[in-house]
């Protein structure tokens, strides 16, 4: 098992940007209105902030960083490492982390890394950015993450558009002497990598006309080939088997004691799945904070934006225990523990 | 595993349909409650009670009760 006890780095801050148009599920009328009800109950998802199709998870993680770096009194010249982690990349190439790196007006000594990952993303991206660190020879680093996977899902397809949100955030990292750093397990079973894919436009299945033919599903799911598609099932049910034997295997590689963590954020897949995870491993509902309801799922960005919206004020003050589990896509999974301190978070940003 | 437990056990996923007369041979997904929710409320009772993951694969390919608690036996014995 890929077990990692990273030390001398710890998180420093977090920011998060969001689109500033929102769309709330219940005003989605190509949807009938009884299943939207049972819909909105059973995912908890009440609105998401969508990107126009011009923004990109790009511009979001540049406001974030921008408003991050400003509060934290960086020195930009400082920052040495920008890890950027998407599936809704600028483009097929370049990596979009290079193009980051410049628009932040970061020096040419900063190293920069995409990686494509989903909902484990911000597990894995931070895994990458504090080992590259460990050592001391970078001091500031930043990781951002987000996608804008609404703009990938079909308007006429009730089992994606109305689940996904859009958002970028940035996760300031600094080596800290003596700092205890992160814990990680990390997993994949790539057998159900058709559960959650975008299936043409890639070089497996390259771009063509047919590409762009929409096809009916079933009732309520419509598609066309370079758009979202997602086995909810398949998900829901790897999702309440994995995500808690992940937390478990990190609890007990590291004899991690359940009462002294103060929050377990995971990955905001949907409430029902969610809900059913925090059961299994036996969770008070106080220490599993959500932001399903206003923001959807998130994808790789859900826990940064939960940390950030849900529980900004107990992070800006004291010492956190907490632990951070992400599962999907891949299929990828992962958990994180470390203990926070004293963190920088500004406002969420909305992006105009 | 015992067939009549699993019916019963079945039954209990579905909330506004009476589901007195279900039996190892109904077709679960031919009645007025049935739909995709209903389905993820199946898979968390198989995962709950079994430790099976059923695939979506599984439930699509199903029309009878019997045909899930196969499936489910297959993959407890497995």
């Amino acid at each position: 098992m890929a077990f990692l006890h990273i030390k001398n780095v710890s998180i420093k801050g977090l920011s998060a940007c969001v689109p500033a148009t929102v769309e709330e599920n219940t005003a989605l009328t190509n949807i009938a209105t009884a299943d939207m009800e049972k819909l909105i109950k059973t995912t908890g998802i009440e609105r998401r902030h969508i990107a126009t199709p011009a923004t990109c998870t790009s511009d979001l993680c540049f406001a974030a960083a921008e408003k991050l770096i400003a509060e934290l009194n960086w020195d930009k010249a400082e920052i040495e490492g920008l890890v950027f982690v998407t599936q809704s990349a600028d483009y097929l190439l370049p990596a979009t982390s290079p193009i980051l790196q410049d628009r932040l007006g970061l020096s040419h000594n900063c190293f920069t890394l995409d990686i494509s990952l989903g909902c484990s993303g911000y597990i894995y991206g931070l895994s990458t950015l504090a080992s590259y660190m460990q050592n001391g020879m970078i001091k500031k680093a930043l990781l951002l993450v987000g996608d804008t996977l609404s703009i990938s899902c079909s308007k006429d397809d009730k089992s994606t558009y109305p689940l996904f949100g859009d958002s970028g955030t940035a996760t300031a990292l600094e080596y800290c002497e003596g700092d205890e750093g992160f814990k990680f397990v990390l997993s994949s079973d790539g057998s159900g990598y058709q559960s959650i894919i975008i299936p043409d436009g890639g070089y497996r299945s390259r771009f063509g006309t047919a590409s762009l033919e929409q096809v009916q599903i079933e009732e309520g799911i419509a598609r066309n080939k370079l758009q979202l598609s997602l086995d909810g099932m398949d998900v829901f049910s790897f999702g309440i088997s994995k995500a808690p034997e992940s937390v478990n295997q990190l609890l007990a590689k590291f004899d991690i004691d359940k009462e002294k963590v103060d929050y377990f954020f995971f990955h905001q897949a949907n409430l029902m799945m969610n809900e059913r995870i925090r059961k299994k491993l036996q969770l008070p509902e106080n220490k599993v904070p959500y932001s399903l309801k206003n923001f959807g799922n998130t994808s790789s960005s859900s826990i940064p934006l939960t940390m950030i919206t849900e529980t900004a004020e107990a992070l800006k003050s004291g010492s956190n225990q907490v632990i951070a589990c992400g599962f999907g896509v891949g299929l990828s999974w992962g958990s994180m523990a470390c203990t926070t301190k004293d963190l920088i978070i500004p406002d969420l940003v909305i992006y105009e | 595993m015992n067939i009549e437990k699993f019916v019963r056990e079945f039954a209990d996923q579905y909330d506004d349909i009476s589901t007195e007369n279900f039996t190892a041979e109904t077709k679960f997904k031919e009645n007025d409650e049935w739909s995709s929710m209903t389905a993820l409320s199946v898979i968390a009772m198989v995962d709950e009670s079994y430790s099976v993951r059923l695939t979506g694969d599984d439930v699509r390919k199903s029309t009878t009760i019997q045909d899930i608690y196969d499936i489910v036996s297959l993959k407890v014995n497995g």
